[in-house]
């Protein structure tokens, strides 16, 4: 229940939508991707309905069917222009599984890990002080003129000069590992192609120390811009969700492999260190008319209690420790703020985000001092299996890579949950709350509005990875009168059935 | 008796009996191409070599040289249409260099890069065809065939198989296997044939592997196909004689 008593689950569909006034948002700026919120006002300008939309189709677990399954690493990474590591790296896992790999070799691994930390640094990064600082900084009722990296580079400089350094060296960090800095090609079947030379380490240490000094001061901004208007930001799109995550053996924060991890809103165990590749029997997804995005949950909550939320959020408030000493430290102080419960404040995501920032600085760090990393030990092969699924912690959550190939090696099935996918339904609650706190009954302003965006942008949400389901898709057409009654209605359901009415 | 003639204004020396191509690439000159292959009887189907003698068009890699003749080879009108081939070239297919395994030491993208393609610019036809994995070491992904007849010519003219034949005609040729299936796995191909080591795209490939060298150190990362090409191993070789 919202402050004025709205039920936000009432707000998915309206109950009568005819006549009613249809505000759109389009497209949802300072997010990756396209996207649309619709929201339907009555005559009083309470809110009935209101739904984000992903509005481009990509299809891609459809069209690498046929496909080589050693393609897969590089060719399923093109989702995505700001994590394609991320995809490379779940397509690389699953992979190592079809040639039967359990264990990389010492260099793969952390040359992965470091190609990965290098990939989350970068990433929130570019999402804290390019997309969301601006809301942040200036308010969200900022002129729109003003309140986007252009402004910030106008009255912050030094700040956005620090965004986009720490965003350059993350990208240094890729292009080191994977080749390129956007769409590398380093992870293979079985582990990598190059290691990391000594040359290029040395180059990667000269401004570590630098990159942590940035990574605590971005965690110190997004702290203070917490607490200072900390009663409005704390209630701001808040939900109470379970949160799910992958976490090493022994609870530590781990963004390259573990164990699947999920808390009830509480903090209360639900399920811990389930083996990933048996995704399917704790995760189903449900797929609703009026979105390309599907909706997974918990499959032992049931669709309607068994939502969950992925992404800093969920793996800072899931972990019991983080290994390096500066971000554990952050991450102590981050878990006091809910007193012993789960931080659910939506905004909290960017203070979790650079407590991850600071983390991914410190590990990059330890990675590079470590001699594995200039090994020559690339690649080790095993016997051939027919299934790989992959899972990873990308920068905006759990990411699932499922292949399956056939005797020849070609892929006959793919199944990619993505990150965004996993926060779909947290996200259409978190517009809901906020329509039905700051909305409703009120004349829409753009401010108001961007209020709306604020909360998506929280999530850091990547659309343009997020959209699959071909052929599964269902679809309603209404015939609509000038009134708004619905007169017709034809419909195709999730199982491809055509019907009326 | 050796005698000499004029590309782009610079002289070439040649043997009786050397082609244009021949002489061009002995004396390290570059003349874009993609169906040829020194090692194997010339076939001027690509057209890419075209170059023109004396004034008239002439495939390069099947004309003999000719004392005192006078070969333009990089003038904007040969280039444009070396361009214009190209592109019809990545329409036909299906040739996805951001995800194959053959980007960076692909001829097709070389070539075209040196020819300064840019982008498509015709419709692509996206055609349907097939990924044919059935044999144990080796994959094709007919996708990506330019129909240059290389793998045809080694299977037949060094591995004496004759596994691979061009059926069809016009816009209507394609690849074809000799097998009782048509597939690749029944047929008498091997990994270590020369008709797997000749394809100058990314159609017949090693299975199981890809992407095995890092990126800036493939065959076209650091040279472009002129230096680096079989135009480098025609003067090695050359000078190793």
């Amino acid at each position: 229940m919202t402050k004025n008593n709205t039920d936000i689950e009432d707000l998915e569909t309206a109950q009568d939508p005819a006549g009613l006034r249809r505000v759109e948002i389009e497209p949802v700026t300072r997010v990756e991707g396209h996207g649309k919120v619709t929201l339907l006002l009555d005559e009083d300008n309470q809110v009935k309905q209101a739904r984000l939309h992903i509005t481009e189709f990509r299809g891609f677990e459809k069209f690498i069917q046929g496909r080589p399954y050693w393609e897969m690493p590089v060719l399923v990474q093109r989702l995505c222009g700001i994590c394609p590591v991320s995809h490379h790296l779940a397509a690389a896992k699953a992979v190592d599984q079809l040639v039967g790999v359990e264990q990389l070799t010492p260099t793969a691994e952390k040359v992965r890990r470091l190609m990965h930390l290098g990939q989350v640094l970068q990433s929130h990064a570019l999402h804290f002080f390019h997309l969301s600082s601006p809301d942040l900084l200036f308010g969200y009722d900022d002129a729109v003129a003003h309140r986007n990296i252009i402004g910030v580079l106008a009255d912050h400089p030094d700040l956005a000069k620090q965004g986009v350094l720490l965003r350059k060296y993350g990208q240094e960090v890729i292009r080191v590992t994977a080749g390129k800095r956007v769409h590398g090609n380093s992870a293979i079947p079985g582990g990598v192609n190059k290691a990391v030379s000594p040359e290029e380490r040395d180059y990667l240490l000269g401004d570590i120390e630098q990159i942590i000094q940035w990574g605590q001061g971005a965690l110190a901004l997004a702290k203070k811009l917490i607490f200072q208007e900390l009663e409005y930001n704390r209630n701001f799109a808040l939900i109470d969700t379970n949160m799910l995550s992958i976490c090493r053996e022994d609870g530590a924060l781990d963004l390259y492999h573990g164990g699947l991890r999920a808390r009830t809103p509480d903090g209360t165990l639900i399920f811990d260190q389930v083996d990933y590749r048996n995704y399917g029997d704790y995760i189903h997804e449900q797929v609703k008319s009026w979105s390309y995005m599907k909706f997974p949950y918990l499959r032992s909550l049931g669709q309607s209690d068994g939502s969950y939320r992925v992404g800093p959020l969920a793996r800072i408030n899931n972990c019991d420790y983080i290994d390096t000493p500066l971000a554990e430290a952050a991450r102590v102080e981050f878990r006091a703020f809910a007193d012993g419960g789960l931080v659910q404040s939506t905004l909290a995501y960017h203070w979790a985000r650079m407590v991850e920032l600071l983390y991914c600085a410190e590990g990059i760090k330890r990675l590079l001092l470590d001699p594995d990393i200039t090994g020559t030990e690339l690649k080790v092969r095993g016997e051939m299996r027919n299934k790989g699924v992959g899972v990873i912690e990308a920068p905006r959550g759990t990411l699932f890579h499922h292949y399956e190939i056939d005797d020849d090696g070609l892929v006959t099935r793919a199944n990619l949950i993505v990150s965004t996918t996993n926060n779909n339904r947290a996200m259409n609650q978190s517009i809901r709350q906020v329509a039905a706190d700051y909305l409703n009954g009120r004349e829409l302003t753009e401010p108001m509005l961007n209020q709306i965006e604020v909360a998506i942008r929280a999530y850091d949400p990547c659309l343009s990875c997020a959209t699959h389901a071909l052929g599964k898709m269902p679809l309603e057409l209404e015939l609509v009168d000038a009134d708004g009654a619905v007169v017709d209605r034809i419909y195709k359901n999730g199982r491809g059935e055509v019907g009326e009415g | 008796m050796s005698g000499q003639f004029i590309i782009d204004h610079k002289p070439v020396p040649f043997e009786p009996g050397q082609t244009i191509m021949d002489a061009a690439m002995a004396a390290g000159i570059y003349i874009p191409h993609l169906c040829h292959n020194p090692e194997f009887h010339p076939h001027a189907s690509c057209k890419l070599c075209t170059v023109k003698i004396n004034g008239r068009p002439a495939s390069a890699c099947t004309t003999q040289a000719a004392e005192g003749a006078v070969v333009e080879s990089e003038t904007d009108e040969l280039m444009d249409d070396r361009r214009i081939l190209l592109k019809m070239l990545f329409v036909e297919g299906n040739h996805v260099c951001p995800a194959c395994e053959k980007s960076g030491r692909c001829q097709l993208q070389a070539v075209a890069y040196y020819c300064n393609m840019l982008a498509p610019e015709f419709t692509h036809f996206y055609p349907q065809r097939d990924v044919d994995a059935s044999h144990p070491d080796m994959v094709i992904d007919f996708n990506r065939c330019i129909l240059c007849n290389l793998c045809v010519r080694a299977s037949r003219d060094v591995d004496g198989k004759d596994v691979f034949a061009i059926s069809g005609r016009g816009i209507g040729s394609h690849l074809i296997i000799s097998s009782p299936s048509g597939r690749l796995g029944d047929s008498a191909f091997d990994a270590e044939d020369k008709a797997a080591q000749v394809c100058p795209v990314g159609a017949i490939m090693l299975k199981h592997q890809g992407y095995d060298v890092p990126i800036g150190q493939r065959l076209y990362d650091q040279e472009p196909v002129s230096v680096v090409g079989d135009v480098a191993k025609y003067v090695v070789k050359k000078h190793d004689q």
